[in-house]
């Protein structure tokens, strides 16, 4: 079932090729710094410029950043794989080709599970199959005066600090059929390769891009119909609601008669639609050929093995095992392994002995809130994980009130700490011994003769404000269980 | 005179690094005018060099292999500071600023820059009329071309402008104008000089190498400027062994192999094919033993290399826009139009040719039949090559098939002008060492080389049979006079 199916039976087949810049230190095939926001054109030497009699030498972080993200998405890694001239003319290519892999990209034919979660709707999980990642150079930025584009510009202006950046492309097969689906499988790319730690995935900065292919047909046994490319779109929420968008206008045009053109369009934000840029029909020929200033890229088992070794749990993992084996919600899971980091605070709390839903709460409730409120990165709190799960336990084994938790809670999140300590030393420990709560009852009682009198004549609503004013002279610190139990049997005298 | 004998005299005091260097520097103003050897003339810089290398000589220092030897350098290759055109109008103010790894390794060395030589546009060209800035000429008779591309280098070195030099080989452009010049050309295994600097024509095919009058000189070159560089992903990683003492190993018992096919090719001057079927002969009477050995796709190599270095060169040669460096053209209303017009301004008609050869046979719809074909036809050359090392040392076969040509002989006839290449190619198809030397003169007093070809590496079993040969034959010693030879 799916949401555009809910259109006269029409269904949306969906693509995404995603470019994810490569977070290695200096670029593909040069010693120049990949560092982003930096003045144009200082981040160039040579070989950036492609200037006459320079030569590519591949940075091998890069092919190991590559097969990493491949292994992490399932794809089969080759063993020979080589690099391509991707040939056309245009300002911020300045070799005019691209060093890129054709026919025999690093990795093929893999997948990954996303899960589909959309207000007032059912999550469900789709396995989402991966056509392929190749390794290629990122070209540089070109600005134009007076037009957004080239045409009509005055002049142009070109910056190449991004030219020759590391990218992974990733080619997802065909199934997608929602908005929704194509949001959420960009975010789980996004996601596996900030757990990889070879992309930080910024959109805005442009180290995650997303092309959309996207087309409609009258249902899942008809063949594809003509498919429109979409471009700049620099959020998640941009991917769903281009994709939505652009559903809803093949479907009306098709209605209406109109033919679907092949074409590339543009996510226009603050217009919330999507513009013809340029035709398709009549495709480039790139005249690629083999990059013969570059040797065969060989990944041996052993090679391949050693890398995989090295990858962390991934989130669909984690987000299994802590639904299946620690008992959390799909939501907690959910939201505990969105960032690596996040997740792995969570883990170190419950290894250090803290019950995993006591944990998810904190982590997911106040400490979140925490996080987005002061900007820090969890890396960052003050609270290590071993003190939130001394907290934790202190509130388990019955020595604090979850309300006196909250109270040094914040306390904690500044300066972190032993919230034993902090509890011992301000005598906060919950008051269990009956004959010291039986003491402040029989005070409370006397100190109270008409509400008592009240009471006895049948108003025993005024529990409650017994209650209040126990937890007032016991500073909230009588076990409340046994404050409820001895004050009842005071009461009926 | 060698570099081994003038590092004696260097050695000894008999002249100094400047007189050394002013003494070439006369010559070239002697005899430049008419050769037309060099682009540009490093006087000043070489000067100061030569002074720097005599203070450190004074001073007690010791002194690397080639200090105070002058040297020229083709105009492809890039020298840091100074001027590097390729003999075309796109980058005749380009000026580099990094240094090729071959000749940064050569100043290390203790060389002297005396200038850049002239070439064919980019290096494609069989005789130095393809260069922007006018032909170079022959020293042995200036009517007749010196060959090309690396003309430039070869009559600097046969006129005696400098002691030796570096040229460029794609497919064949450092040994058939040394075959033309009559001196030594050497074109390494396809790795072993790295090609950082080296501006590209087809990289696939493109090796640096030396020109000298002798093949100890060659060897001593090749000594400097081969070996791994970080620089080139390409450059073979392989320990560089002693050149120089692997000259001396007797060859007596080697098997040299008379590749067939080159003494039927369509061509041959039949001048050039006894000549070197006498320098054969001479081979046999130092102990070797002859082969008539058949390598079946030799001659397919022309049409295999028109089509690979083509489409290589489309590719490498499209970064000359206009956009960031080089010529630009200042008629130009839209970005399209500049890029189209820089071109076709900037670029002379054989690069303009071979690019569009190579745009077309790299276009979809061609790819298959060209290019790939192409490939598949160069793995066939250098299995004919690997059959024929199972059962021999070394090949031999003429280097041109025919002597240096006046000027014009093929203008109109590009596809002619390209046979030049013929014995040439399948060394650059296959990756293999090869070396031109002198073998004897035709009847017109214009020199004839020898083509020795061996193995991947072998440089030292190739230097050791071509050096033999050369002290046996003593070809320079009998030579015919001619004005511009010293």
């Amino acid at each position: 079932m799916t949401a555009a199916s809910g259109q006269g039976g029409w269904e949306a087949v969906i693509g995404l090729e995603t470019h994810v810049q490569l977070g290695t230190a200096s670029k593909i095939f040069t010693a120049a710094s990949t560092n982003f926001g930096d003045d144009p054109n200082t981040h160039i030497d040579p070989v950036v410029l492609g200037l006459p009699g320079t030569l590519p030498v591949l940075n091998e972080k890069v092919l190991e950043y590559a097969v990493k993200a491949a292994l992490a998405l399932n794809l089969q890694v080759a063993e020979h794989s080589k690099f391509d001239r991707k040939q056309y003319f245009y300002p911020d290519l300045p070799k005019n080709y691209q060093i890129s892999q054709y026919d025999q990209p690093i990795a093929e034919n893999g997948w990954i599970e996303v899960e589909v979660a959309e207000k007032g709707k059912d999550t469900y999980l789709k396995t989402i199959g991966i056509e392929r990642l190749h390794m290629e150079e990122d070209a540089g930025k070109l600005v134009h005066a007076g037009s957004d584009r080239l045409a009509g510009s005055t002049h142009s202006l070109v910056d190449y600090n991004r030219a020759g950046v590391a990218l992974a492309e990733i080619v997802s097969k065909p199934d997608l059929r929602t908005g929704r689906e194509a949001a959420e499988y960009a975010s789980e790319i996004r996601r596996i390769m900030r757990y990889l730690g070879v992309s930080d995935g910024n959109m805005q900065e442009g180290s995650l891009r997303c092309d959309v292919n996207i087309s409609v047909r009258r249902g899942p046994d008809e063949p594809f119909g003509v498919k429109v490319e979409i471009k700049n779109m620099n959020s998640f929420s941009a991917i769903q609601k281009a994709c939505d968008h652009e559903i809803a206008r093949q479907i009306k045009a098709i209605e209406a008669g109109e033919p679907i053109r092949q074409e590339t369009r543009l996510w226009d934000e603050s217009k919330q639609l999507t513009k013809s840029m340029r035709s398709k029909e009549g495709s480039s020929d790139y005249r690629y050929f083999p990059e013969p200033d570059l040797g065969p890229i060989e990944v041996t088992a052993e090679r391949r093995e050693g890398w995989r070794g090295e990858l962390p749990e991934l989130p669909a993992a984690k987000r299994h095992r802590y639904a299946e084996q620690l008992g959390l919600s799909i939501y907690d899971a959910r939201v505990l392994t969105d960032e690596r980091a996040m997740a792995e605070y969570f883990e170190a709390a419950v290894a250090a002995g803290a019950e995993p839903k006591g944990v998810a709460n904190w982590v997911t409730g106040d400490i979140a809130a925490h996080l987005n409120a002061s900007k820090l990165s969890i890396t960052e709190l003050p609270l290590k994980p071993q003190q939130l799960a001394e907290l934790v336990g202190l509130i388990e084994d019955g020595t604090i009130s979850g309300k006196i938790a909250k109270e040094i809670l914040p306390e904690l999140l500044a300066q972190g700490g032993s919230a034993k300590a902090i509890v011992a030393e301000r005598g906060l420990g919950m008051i269990s011994d009956p004959a010291a709560i039986t003491e402040v009852v029989q005070e409370l009682l006397a100190a109270h003769p008409a509400e008592v009198e009240a009471f006895r004549g049948g108003k025993t609503k005024l529990q409650g404000f017994f209650v209040g004013q126990l937890m007032k002279r016991t500073g909230g610190r009588a076990d409340p269980k046994l404050a409820n139990r001895i004050l009842s049997e005071q009461l009926k005298g | 005179m060698g570099i081994a004998e003038w590092r004696g005299q260097l050695e000894r005091g008999e002249v100094s690094a400047r007189e050394l260097t002013d003494q070439h520097l006369a010559r070239i103003e002697a005899v430049d005018g008419t050769l037309h050897s060099f682009l540009e003339v490093t006087t000043e810089r070489a000067r100061a060099d030569a002074d720097r290398v005599d203070a450190a000589r004074a001073a007690g220092e010791s002194l690397p292999p080639l200090a105070g030897v002058p040297l020229a350098i083709k105009d492809n290759l890039c020298t840091k500071g100074i001027r590097t055109t390729c003999s075309s109008r796109m980058l005749e103010q380009f000026v580099p600023p990094y240094e090729s790894t071959v000749t940064e390794r050569l100043w290390q060395a203790g060389g002297i820059l005396i200038g850049k030589t002239n070439l064919d546009e980019f290096a494609m060209g069989s005789s130095t009329e393809t260069s922007a800035f006018g032909p170079s000429r022959n020293p042995w008779n200036p009517e007749r071309v010196p060959g090309g591309s690396s003309g430039g280098s070869a009559s600097a070195v046969g006129s005696g402008e400098c002691v030796a030099a570096l040229g460029s080989d794609t497919g064949g452009s450092i040994r058939q104008p040394a075959a033309f010049c009559g001196v030594v050309g050497l074109k390494p295994t396809y790795g072993r000089v790295s090609r950082w600097g080296l501006v590209a024509f087809a990289s696939s095919l493109d090796q640096v190498g030396p020109f000298s009058t002798s093949v100890a000189d060659a060897a001593e070159l090749l000594q400097v400027i081969a070996g791994e560089d970080r620089r080139d992903g390409t450059c073979l990683q392989a320990p560089v062994p002693d050149y120089t003492a692997a000259l001396k190993a007797p060859v007596k018992g080697l098997r040299v192999g008379l590749v067939k096919e080159c003494f039927e090719a369509e061509g041959l001057d039949p001048q050039v094919k006894a000549s070197v079927l006498a320098a054969a002969a001479q081979l046999e009477a130092l102990g070797c033993e002859l082969v008539e050995v058949s390598c079946p796709r030799f001659n397919d190599g022309i049409a295999t290399y028109y089509v690979i270095a083509p489409s290589e060169a489309s590719a490498n040669l499209a970064r000359y826009d206009g956009v960031k460096y080089g010529y630009r053209s200042e008629q130009a209303a839209s970005l399209a139009e500049m890029t189209a017009r820089s071109r076709a301004e900037g670029f002379g008609d054989e690069v303009q040719r071979r690019i569009l050869i190579g745009t077309y046979a790299l276009s979809a719809g061609y790819v298959d039949a060209y290019y790939k074909k192409a490939q598949q036809v160069r793995t066939l050359i250098r299995r004919d090559f690997d059959a024929a090392f199972g059962s021999v040392d070394v090949l031999l076969t003429p280097t041109s098939p025919t002597t240096a040509f006046r000027f014009g002989a093929h203008a109109e006839d590009p596809l002619a002008m390209y046979l030049a290449d013929l014995l040439t190619i399948p060394a650059n198809m296959a990756g293999l060492p090869a070396i031109s030397v002198p073998c004897g003169f035709d009847d017109g007093g214009l020199p004839i080389g020898l083509q020795l070809i061996t193995g991947v590496l072998e440089e030292p079993r190739l230097l050791q049979v071509a050096h033999h040969y050369e002290q046996a034959a003593r070809v320079m010693d009998t030579r015919p006079s001619a004005a511009l030879v010293p």
